[in-house]
């Protein structure tokens, strides 16, 4: 039976560290490759000794994807390609390409520079690793080998992000990575065709839920922001540098335009001019107003947003800064925090989701006193809002979804196993497919049957379907040939040219039946009231009265002859060839009924 | 006419018999071609060596259009070649011609049909198949009101079903669709026999393998139920299922089957799949369309939203539904209240995502009852109208628009939507959802959250959009006085930030006064500013934010009697001023103790005609009686009678359009009659060669103010158009009398005089059936004289032409029930600026120009602008289609922007910019009746019996508007 196997190494009934294999048909592909930001130890990487303990990873994968240039998802692809050995083809679309080692390079400089590891992976292997990855558009089906090939989708999220489907021959599956159903100020909505993939593997960070329209929450930001500025407050907003950070600055860019408000914004992050600089070139992967208004002026040239001094911290007077990183783990985020955390004029807005262990998890989830590094208790005064801005899909974005790709099985990853647990109810319920939610390390199996193409002579195709009615393509049709099983393939052939080909001689498989029938009278007679009989029923079919003596139906032989013992007793002989049984076995039995009494 | 005349110029010129000789080969000629039409097409397509040459003849014939008579020769000839013919692209064209030659007019296809349906039998190739049951459906829809040839037709096309192209199935669908019989419980029943069929064998291929087919379906389902056949409601399952189809044209074709049926079966009842409950079809189908406005391709979603707007029927709380996304519950609970009210309770479970941490999974709930996908209605405007594609959501807010305008409730309900569609990137969703909350505004109060966001809008930079909310805000229902001040204060910012809103804004302020009286009141005071105890500063009378609030104020008096003891001395005295100088802002007051203003319009008086309106018919009416005054005095009455009338235009603005359309006409006549007073006739002729003068020019003004008045004004019938057209003869002949008198010599002379005839006569055909009401005017007595017009020599004609004129009597104009005068008045360029538009000479700059135009018909065509340097040189600039926007009926406004450019100035200069109103007397309306012949031959054959003369009207103030070319530098 070919199956297809899924393994997470990470992101299985988990946030973080999104790695996936999956062998299928005898290839094996590694889906996006990330870090955890709750760890700093061994566990921040997936475990790539899974996949072999000390034979090199080229010769166990074939191609690795990734989805977009979050570091969960590309965060260990250096330490995977240069520190542990990788030369395969990686594959992502050209945004996720310019930005990924931006991201990579600021990732290493905090690990490295600021914490002092040792053993982490060096500029030069981001260099390296870069040049191994290989560009993909939109839509494009890229041939990885002869028999695996991908394809990208667009998936919203952030720029660039792609889901992919993977196929091999009739068997497919998708990989959505994070993707977002709802537009938003800078990206469009993921969109898939009705692919029907034999497994479709989709993220479900928000599986239980279902957010107001995206109207309302941006209203009810702006609204927050205002009040806070207008009172002379701080607005702390922590983002990660690229994604939300843009979709936020865009919202709170037009919103300073219009309004008319003075009070400075600020961008803590060098990277992000850089970045920023990409979200320009990249027009074709944002939406359909920036798309269309770029000409006039580009969207993602602010007017308002300057760029962030540390200095900045202790000015008085209303402020807002976006500051990385998102989760107030570490960094300049949680620096500003410290500072403003006891004015209660102030005000932190988390505008996505926060992994359980990081300061941003602790004060959602309403704790005032933190600890923090040596011993220090922080007592947070500020406000602490939550906007979910983060562009992963809702419940009914994934039902969404499913419903568009219409999948055999679906596969749940990226999300908090109670939460999975209860879409994939839903799911299974609704759509009556399969739904998995595997752990780290365990392995699904699911098993297809994949469409095995034959090919046949046109000339047979031709004959068989000109027997016969006329071709209904809804309804399945039986035909005669010879399924010729050689060199891998599958050939359908007449049965005359097997033969030949094959150098056989044809032998003819011929039944005869002896059908006993009651008859005083003379043979010829006989003969032909059968006929007649004959003739009467089977109106479709050519029945003949030969010369000799004999009945022919169709290629049927029908011959009578008399009983030697008992002149009342007629023998019909029957006999036709093995390919006209169905019809020979009808007149036999027609046959063995008797015939019909004669009105003489 | 033009026969009689040519005879008479025959018997006396004999220079004149070669011309006719000329004139006869030419029609000789004319017969010549029609014959060889088809012989030529036959010799050519003999001479045709291969396949391409031969479709090279057959393009080059398809560009000239065939007589009716002989399209049958030419098809014949198609036909035989089409036998002959091998290639298959060479019998795909003659298909398609064969199909163009059916559609000529006046030709009946019938006698072609057979061979159109014979070849269809030999016919091996697909496309020619395709295309020549094409023409079998062009030939049937000429046809359509033969039952048997559309049995024929039919048969063949249900044949023709079962091929194996879709093409072909794809037309045999189509000429089911345009031809299946309609007539609905006919005499026999065979007939009723057929109409099911024919459902059956559409309904059939709803589950063809090919999409295309598949669409091809159900639009020709469609085009049955166009055609008024009623559609079976056993479809409704079928088009249920197509609804999932992979191909998005079967999608969006469904959808609309999808409602086309819930229109026709609302109420009846639908079972629900998986359960044994059954809801009305037209709710059932509105769930299904609203599940569409959530599809993969954005065609299907545009479709689905655009058509949810017409379901009027739908019950209310699927309808409520649409808006609520986190309600999750599915159709089948939907029936018993307090089902609903539990599964309400239990969809809880899901997080807003506005609060962190509430979604915590908090009790097992039954899960059977919230439902994800399958639930419908949920929340389809939510994804409309957050949908990516602005297309969509701009068809979502229309259906909004329509649903809310027939169900109050849910105005209410759709009213926190609409606001939030104010802030929509797309400046187009934003003006879309503006002009619909106006729409629904009567069902509706703003809260004061609402109006902030509203209101918000008008720092907008779009013009559009903030002159559609001052429209808005007119009216809009607030319900407290702080929204109203908030209202005030926003559009004084407006104004101070936009001074080119001001007469929008003062617009807007005089509804919103008018509106909420009560509400108005407690603000006057704060509004003026007025203290209790001291004087305050007069506030300065040409500040518009100034003349803005007391706009707002003394529209609430209005209707507030205790508002004016809180006004202050300079408030009245302001009063006084703005309702003379505002008149249309300002209402009558009813002030104590002020009695000069209130008195003259007060409402106490109304009878039921209008004192003016009186006026103008007594004007009138004495004007029309003056045959038997002295000619002295009939030229002095008629000059009071136009200066009243002038006057009258001006004060009354209703009257405007009637007293200077009868003040135009009347002045045409004191012009004629000034002409004939003209002492020059008694003289002898080479004497007067310059007081003439006056006579010829009179005859051009008076053309000029024809023009005018068939044209520059709307509402104009066919009466006034005659007697215009009556006035523009006397004109002509004025002018031919005049240039007889001085022009020596008859030979100029006959030009004219045939012309001038031939007017008469094509006066006589556009008008036969207005010339009993002209008893006794001029024409009515030429027509008289024609024949003897036409056999005399012009001289003579002349002289019966000048007598009659003096003797016609004056033709009464009746007045039409509405009439208007097209104006127009440019906002910009305001024409006040001292400052030079400086440009390098030879290269272009741009102009705004804005302007309102008022009664102007279809100006997208006649307006123009026209712009004079000061060397005379003038340019004519047609403005783009796009650039006309209709605000309100009868009034447009042109914002557009003109290039200019010129060679340097030494100094700055003034241009002129002003509009014109372009005409064609071609396209008027005596032109129109008559018959108009489709193909050019014959159009040739005859001759434009009114030979169109093209002109322009200018019908605004020129504005001036300083420019300064600067040479370039090198």
């Amino acid at each position: 039976m070919p199956e297809i196997k899924v393994t997470p190494l990470g992101a299985g009934q988990d946030v973080g560290r999104s790695c996936i294999l999956v062998s299928i048909a005898g290839k094996n592909v590694m889906l996006d490759c990330g870090m955890h930001m709750g760890y700093n130890d061994d566990r921040r990487f997936p475990d790539f000794s899974y996949i072999t303990q000390n034979g090199r990873l080229t010769d166990f994968l074939d191609c690795v994807i990734i989805s977009h240039f979050h570091l969960d998802h590309c965060g260990a692809l250096p330490y995977f390609s240069e520190m542990v050995g990788y030369d395969g083809p990686i594959y992502m679309t050209h945004p996720t390409k310019a930005i990924c080692p931006i991201l990579l390079e600021d990732y290493r400089k905090i690990t490295v520079d600021k914490k002092g590891e040792t053993n982490f992976f060096t500029s030069q292997m981001i260099k390296d690793c870069m040049k191994k990855v290989v560009a993909v558009h939109l839509h494009q089906t890229v041939q990885v080998d002869d028999e695996l090939e991908i394809k990208a989708y667009y998936a919203g999220h952030v720029l660039g992000a792609a889901m992919f489907q993977i196929r091999v021959g009739s068997e497919s599956v998708v990989y959505t990575g994070d993707y977002n159903m709802t537009p938003d100020r800078h990206l469009g909505a993921a969109w898939i065709d009705k692919c029907r993939p034999d497994l479709l593997i989709s993220e479900s960070t928000y599986a239980t839920t279902i957010r107001d329209s995206k109207r309302c929450r941006e209203r009810d930001f702006l609204k927050k922001v205002h009040e806070t500025v207008e009172r002379g407050g701080k607005v702390l907003i922590p983002v990660f540098a690229l994604g939300r950070a843009q979709e936020l600055c865009i919202l709170l860019e037009t919103f300073w335009e219009r309004m008319n408000l003075k009070a400075p914004i600020y961008f803590s992050m060098g990277l992000t001019e850089k970045a920023n600089h990409y979200y320009k070139l990249f027009i074709t992967w944002t939406n359909q107003k920036i798309r269309k208004t770029f000409v006039q002026r580009n969207m993602f040239e602010f007017k308002h947003i300057k760029a962030f001094d540390r200095a900045f911290a202790d000015n008085p007077g209303p402020m807002v800064v976006f500051a990385t990183p998102g989760m107030l783990h570490a960094g300049q985020s949680l620096q500003i925090f410290r500072k403003w955390a006891g004015n209660e004029k102030n005000m932190v807005i988390m505008p996505g989701y926060c992994v359980q262990g990081t300061v941003g998890h602790k004060i959602l989830s309403g704790q005032r006193k933190l600890e923090m590094e040596g011993r220090q208790i922080l007592e947070v005064k500020m406000q602490v809002e939550y906007m979910s801005f983060s562009a992963h899909a809702d419940a009914k974005g994934i039902m969404q979804l499913i419903r568009q790709a219409e999948p055999r099985s679906v596969l749940l990853v990226h999300g908090e196993a109670k939460k999975m647990e209860f879409l994939k109810q839903k799911i299974e319920q609704e759509f009556h497919v399969n739904c998995y939610m595997p752990a780290n390390g365990e392995t699904t199996t699911l098993f297809t049957s994949p469409n095995i193409p034959v090919d046949i002579s046109l000339g047979l195709l031709k004959r068989e379907t000109a027997i016969g009615l006329v071709p209904d393509s809804k309804k399945p049709k039986l035909m005669h040939g010879t399924l010729i099983m050689k060199d891998n393939s599958f050939r359908l052939v007449s049965p005359e040219q097997a033969l030949k080909e094959l150098g056989l001689g044809e032998h003819q498989l011929r039944f005869t039946c002896r059908v006993h029938i009651q008859d005083p009278r003379k043979e010829h007679e006989m003969v032909l009231r059968v006929y007649n009989h004959l003739k009467g029923i089977l109106k479709d079919y050519s029945v003949q009265h030969l010369p000799d003596g004999s009945i022919m139906v169709e290629s049927i032989l029908i011959q009578a002859t008399a009983q030697s013992e008992d002149q009342g007793t007629k023998v019909l002989l029957v006999s036709w060839t093995y390919q006209d049984e169905e019809l020979g076995s009808y007149l036999t039995s027609l046959l063995k009924k008797g015939l019909p009494p004669t009105t003489t | 006419m033009a026969a009689h005349l040519k005879k008479r110029v025959y018997e006396e010129f004999t220079k004149v018999v070669q011309q006719q000789q000329h004139e006869e080969i030419s029609a000789k000629k004319l017969r010549l071609t029609k014959p060889s039409k088809s012989a030529a097409l036959h010799v050519d397509l003999c001479k045709a060596t291969s396949p391409a040459d031969a479709l090279q003849y057959l393009l080059q014939f398809a560009r000239k259009p065939v007589e009716a008579e002989s399209v049958e020769g030419v098809v014949r000839i198609l036909l035989e070649h089409y036998y002959k013919e091998n290639d298959a692209s060479v019998r795909l064209k003659i298909a398609s011609l064969l199909g163009l030659l059916s559609k000529t007019a006046g030709f009946s296809p019938d006698c072609i049909m057979d061979d159109a349906i014979n070849t269809l039998q030999n016919e091996k190739s697909h496309q020619v198949l395709a295309q020549l049951l094409d023409t079998l459906l062009v030939i049937g829809m000429k046809l359509t009101e033969n039952p048997a040839v559309r049995m024929r037709l039919l048969d063949v096309a249900c044949k023709y079903l079962t091929d194996s192209s879709h093409g072909v199935r794809n037309k045999c669908l189509q000429l089911i669709g345009y031809l299946g019989s309609v007539e609905k419980g006919a005499t026999k029943e065979t007939e009723s026999l057929v109409t099911k069929d024919v459902q059956k064998i559409i309904g059939d291929h709803f589950n063809d393998q090919d999409p295309r087919v598949r669409s091809a379906a159900i639009k020709a389902m469609l085009q049955l139920h166009e055609r008024g056949l009623k559609l079976q409601q056993t479809i409704y399952s079928q088009a249920c299922k197509l609804l999932s189809d992979d191909y998005e044209q079967v999608r969006s074709a469904a959808v609309q089957l999808i409602w086309v049926l819930s229109q026709l079966y609302p109420e009846s009842i639908v079972p629900i799949p998986s359960s044994n409950e059954e809801i009305r079809l037209v709710d059932d189908a509105f769930g299904k369309i609203c599940h569409m406005v959530s599809d993969g391709s954005w065609v299907v979603r545009v479709q689905a939203a655009k058509l949810l707007g017409s379901m009027q029927q739908v019950s209310s709380h699927f309808l409520e539904q649409t808006l609520d996304k986190k309600l999750m519950s599915d159709l089948r609970r939907k029936r018993t209240a307090h089902e609903r009210a539990k599964e309400l309770y239990s969809s809880g479970e899901f997080s807003s995502g506005r609060k962190w941490g509430d979604d915590a999974p908090k009790e097992e709930v039954d899960t059977g009852a919230v439902n994800l996908i399958e639930s419908g209605a949920c929340g389809a405007f939510v994804h409309g109208l957050e949908d990516e594609m602005y297309e969509v959501r701009i068809a979502a807010v229309e259906a909004l628009c329509m649903l809310a305008q027939s169900s109050p409730s849910f105005a209410e309900k759709c009213l926190d939507f609409l606001v939030d569609m104010f802030n929509d990137e797309i400046e187009e969703v934003r003006l879309q959802s503006i002009h619909t909350m106006r729409k629904i505004s009567n069902n509706i109060t703003l809260r004061e959250d609402q109006l902030d966001t509203v209101l918000a809008v008008l720092e907008d930079s779009s013009r559009d959009i903030r002159e559609a909310l001052h429209e808005l805000l007119c009216c809009t229902n607030v319900s407290t006085k702080e929204g109203i001040h908030l209202a005030l204060v926003e559009l004084l910012k407006n104004l101070t930030k936009y001074p080119t809103d001001r007469e929008s804004i003062w617009k807007c302020l005089k509804f919103l006064g008018s509106r909420h009286p009560t509400l108005v009141l407690p603000l006057v005071p704060e509004l003026l500013s007025t203290h209790p105890f001291f004087d305050t500063p007069e506030p300065d009378m040409d500040d518009p934010a100034y003349i803005a609030v007391l706009v707002l104020i003394f529209n609430a008096a209005k209707t507030c009697p205790t508002m004016p003891a809180l006004f202050s001395d300079h408030t009245f005295r302001h009063y006084a001023y703005l309702r003379d100088s505002l008149s249309h802002l300002v209402p009558p007051l009813r002030l104590p103790g002020r009695k000069l203003v209130s008195s003259p319009v007060s409402p106490s008086v109304t009878p039921h005609e209008d004192p003016s309106q009186q006026f103008l018919q007594q004007c009138l009416e004495r004007v029309y009686n003056l045959q038997h005054l002295d000619p002295q005095s009939t030229q002095e009455l008629l000059e009071f009678t136009i200066r009243d009338l002038q006057r009258l235009g001006e004060l009354q603005s209703e009257l405007a359009g009637v007293a200077d359309f009868s003040a135009a006409y009347l002045r045409c006549q004191l012009l004629l009659i000034k002409a004939l007073q003209e002492k020059l006739w008694n003289v002898a002729a080479p004497l007067y060669l310059k007081q003439n003068a006056l006579a010829s020019a009179a005859a051009k003004q008076i053309m000029e103010e024809t023009y005018k008045m068939e044209f520059m004004y709307s509402g104009v019938e066919n009466r006034q158009v005659v007697t215009i057209h009556h006035m523009r003869l006397q004109a002509k002949a004025l002018q031919l009398i005049v240039t007889a008198r001085t022009t020596r010599g008859v030979e100029p002379l006959f030009g004219m005089c045939e012309n001038f005839l031939q007017e008469v006569d094509s006066f006589q055909r556009c008008f036969i059936s207005e010339l009993p009401h002209m008893q006794d005017s001029f024409v009515d007595k030429l027509l008289d004289l024609m024949p003897r017009l036409v056999t005399s020599k012009p001289s003579e004609a002349v002289k019966i032409l000048q007598t009659t004129l003096r003797q016609s009597t004056f033709l009464h104009l009746p007045l039409p029930e509405q009439i208007h005068k097209a104006t127009a008045t440019i906002i910009e360029p305001a024409g006040e600026s001292d400052n030079p538009l400086r440009f390098t000479s030879g290269l272009v700059v741009a102009l705004d120009v804005d302007a309102t135009l008022e009664h102007v018909q279809d100006p997208q065509s006649t307006v123009k602008v026209q712009v004079l340097y000061p060397d005379g040189q003038a340019q004519l600039i047609h403005p783009k289609p796009a650039d006309f926007r209709n605000p309100g009926p009868g009034r447009h406004r042109l914002i557009t922007q003109i290039y200019l450019s010129h060679t340097a100035w030494t100094e700055p200069c003034q241009i002129e910019v002003r509009l014109l109103l372009a005409y064609n007397s071609n396209r008027s309306k005596a032109s129109t009746r008559l018959s108009k012949s489709t193909w050019i031959d014959s159009m040739e054959a005859v001759p434009p019996s009114e030979y169109g003369i093209e002109g322009t009207i200018p019908f605004s103030k020129s504005v001036k508007v300083y420019i300064m070319p600067k040479p370039a530098r090198r």
